[in-house]
């Protein structure tokens, strides 16, 4: 290859996503680096095996919603397993809806990771602050233990937590779901490390004006942290809405059920029905779909900043 | 000091000393630490020295008794060989499907957006979704993959009722939904290789496959070592798609530790038990984290 051919193809358009994760080299790109070859057949290759995989990927979902508009019917009927010979209907979906339960699992879903949001990003975004910026006895002791309890798997006090909760008086309520989901050590551990690398020349003269600690936080630093306080948010919220075990063991009744508990209790509780099964399915996946769709760029975003743990 | 004030002065100043304006900002976070996590800790191992269950009975102290009952328990261990088998066979095609579909999505082929919903929108989907979804799949008779198979004119599976295939049907399931985090965490890594390296490559005469071999995947080893750390934790701590596609079955053959300990607890109500299996298990936890903590310093030597 001579030099000659290097800038050939024009700049790809990068669309969205990662893009502003990158922010040292916003240049735009005069070529795609990992293009395999600069040959016509090899970039046909790539999109031919992406393509492929994509197809895959998607297929589950494809069937999953297929089957919902389905009639119970044809849907297990495996003689017209593609398209049912009945057409495409609503009632799975409408069956689903009435039976209420649905709109209810996902309202406590909502509001509990809601709450476990807020305060796990409040609690952490001050105790980051107070293991970045302040001075007490203990401080740094204090922070290693909170950098050591990272490695504690939340499996691990499934049974303690019961127990706790038992004798407290306060299984089956908002309270047992929502309070041990917020103890997120790492995210202490990412907001504090975030808080190092934001200068101190800016709150020196909020100081300097007479500001005290709580000041400084919330309306110089605070504000300064919203793309990273965005990053967290969103992954403790997606992390909240999925969590299964714990919520799963604090609660039997219905009425508190979170989505991934409670769409599962009817897959026992009436039997198997395909299409209302899929219908539930599809309505239960919704909402985070949409949102990601909408929100794309921060999600990606909040992945890759919080995913790694801060490592 | 003599005037009126002194009193109450000193008094809030011992306040202050006492709680100084930086333990009040950490106060709540260690308060829930300390409630909702030290607190549980010590609360089970005291737990796993007792015969605690969750009949009425007051628990009596009893030594080591049910650590040296879980070590000769076939079953635990059983669970425990389940639980390693699994992070086994997921860890390798969860890092090595994410990195394909990294490079594959960085070549900038149009449709980002498409690429990146299709492989990552079933990670946000919850797991009850996820397994009633792959319950629906794997269905003789009418679920998609063995009309896929029958069409192909080969035997039908029975993915989660049969022992040999049960575990290989969970980490499929494992890796459609969660290798979309990795794959992003993949994404972000190649976008941060610095330019220079590769058009210094390139004008030393690098092909593309030799800029990939060269340049990339050295230039994305760390991140490998770290995305695969962190998938080895993850997998260590499985329970709830296996719980929820075969409930451990057929015959246990799929039951990992995690759902043990809560078969214990919850359907065997022996609490004191279940507390000292979540210990060996955390036990297990640390010596991965151990053993790949000195992996990542000598690498980085």
């Amino acid at each position: 290859m001579t030099s000659t051919e290097l800038p050939v193809r024009p700049a790809p358009q990068v669309t969205g996503g990662i893009r502003d994760l990158t922010a040292r080299r916003r240049a735009p790109r005069g070529r795609t680096h990992l293009s395999l070859g600069e040959g016509r057949t090899s970039r046909l290759l790539a999109l031919a095996a992406l393509t492929v995989m994509a197809v895959v990927w998607l297929l589950p979902m494809a069937w999953a919603l297929l089957t919902a508009f389905k009639t119970e019917q044809d849907a297990s009927d495996p003689d017209h397993w593609f398209w049912p010979p009945d057409g495409l209907t609503f009632d799975g979906f409408s069956t689903v809806w009435k039976r209420g339960d649905l709109p209810l699992w996902m309202l406590n879903s909502f509001l509990i990771s809601a709450a476990v949001t807020v305060i796990t990003v409040l609690v952490s975004a001050m105790a980051g602050y107070a293991f970045s910026r302040t001075h007490f006895a203990g401080r740094r002791r204090l922070f290693a233990l909170t950098v050591a309890a990272v490695l504690v798997p939340p499996q691990l006090l499934i049974v303690p937590w019961f127990q706790q909760m038992l004798s407290l008086h306060l299984l089956d309520t908002y309270a047992a779901v929502i309070l041990p989901q917020t103890v997120a050590p790492v995210m202490v551990f990412i907001l504090k490390k975030h808080f190092d690398s934001l200068p101190k020349e800016l709150e020196e003269a909020a100081r300097i004006d007479g500001a005290g600690h709580w000041r400084v936080f919330w309306s110089v630093l605070l504000p300064l942290s919203r793309p990273m306080l965005a990053a967290v948010a969103i992954f403790v919220f997606i992390g909240a809405w999925n969590n299964f075990l714990w919520p799963f063991v604090s609660t039997s009744d219905p009425a508190l059920m979170t989505l991934p508990v409670g769409i599962t209790s009817v897959k026992d509780a009436y039997g198997i029905q395909y299409a209302q099964s899929m219908a539930s399915a599809v309505l239960a996946a919704l909402p985070l779909v949409v949102v990601f769709m909408f929100f794309q760029r921060h999600i990606v975003k909040s992945v890759a900043t919080t995913g790694l743990g801060g490592q | 000091m003599s005037s009126p004030h002194a009193s109450p002065r000193t008094g809030a100043l011992s306040v202050r000393r006492l709680l100084p304006p930086g333990l009040l900002f950490a106060l709540p976070f260690l308060t829930l630490f300390a409630v909702f996590m030290l607190w549980p800790l010590g609360q089970g191992l005291w737990m796993s020295l007792t015969d605690q269950s969750l009949s009425a009975h007051d628990p009596s102290y009893v030594g080591l008794d049910n650590f040296t009952e879980a070590l000769k328990d076939a079953e635990m261990w059983r669970a425990l060989g389940h639980t390693v088998w699994f992070t086994v066979l997921s860890t390798v095609p969860l890092v090595a499907v994410a990195l394909g579909m990294a490079l594959l999505v960085h070549t900038g082929l149009p449709g980002q957006w498409v690429w990146r919903l299709a492989f990552f929108a079933p990670y946000l989907l919850p797991v009850g979704v996820v397994s009633l979804l792959w319950i629906w799949l794997y269905q003789p008779d009418l679920g998609l993959y063995n009309h896929l198979l029958d069409l192909l004119g080969l035997d039908q599976v029975a993915w989660l009722s049969d022992e040999s295939v049960a575990m290989w049907a969970i980490v499929l399931t494992t890796l459609w939904w969660t290798v979309g985090f990795n794959f992003l965490l993949y994404l972000a890594a190649l976008q941060s290789i610095p330019d220079h390296l590769y058009e210094a490559a390139a004008i030393d005469g690098a092909g593309a496959w030799r800029r990939l071999w060269s340049v990339t995947l050295p230039q994305l080893s760390r991140i490998t070592m770290v995305i695969t750390v962190l998938q080895i934790l993850a997998s260590l701590k499985v329970f709830d798609q296996v719980y929820l596609l075969t409930k451990g079955g057929p015959n246990n053959s799929t039951r990992p530790v995690i759902e043990y300990v809560y078969d214990i607890g919850f359907t065997g109500y022996r609490l004191g038990y279940a507390s000292a299996i979540s210990y060996i298990f955390f036990a297990l936890v640390i010596l991965a984290s151990a053993a790949q903590y000195t992996a990542l310093r000598r690498r980085e030597k």
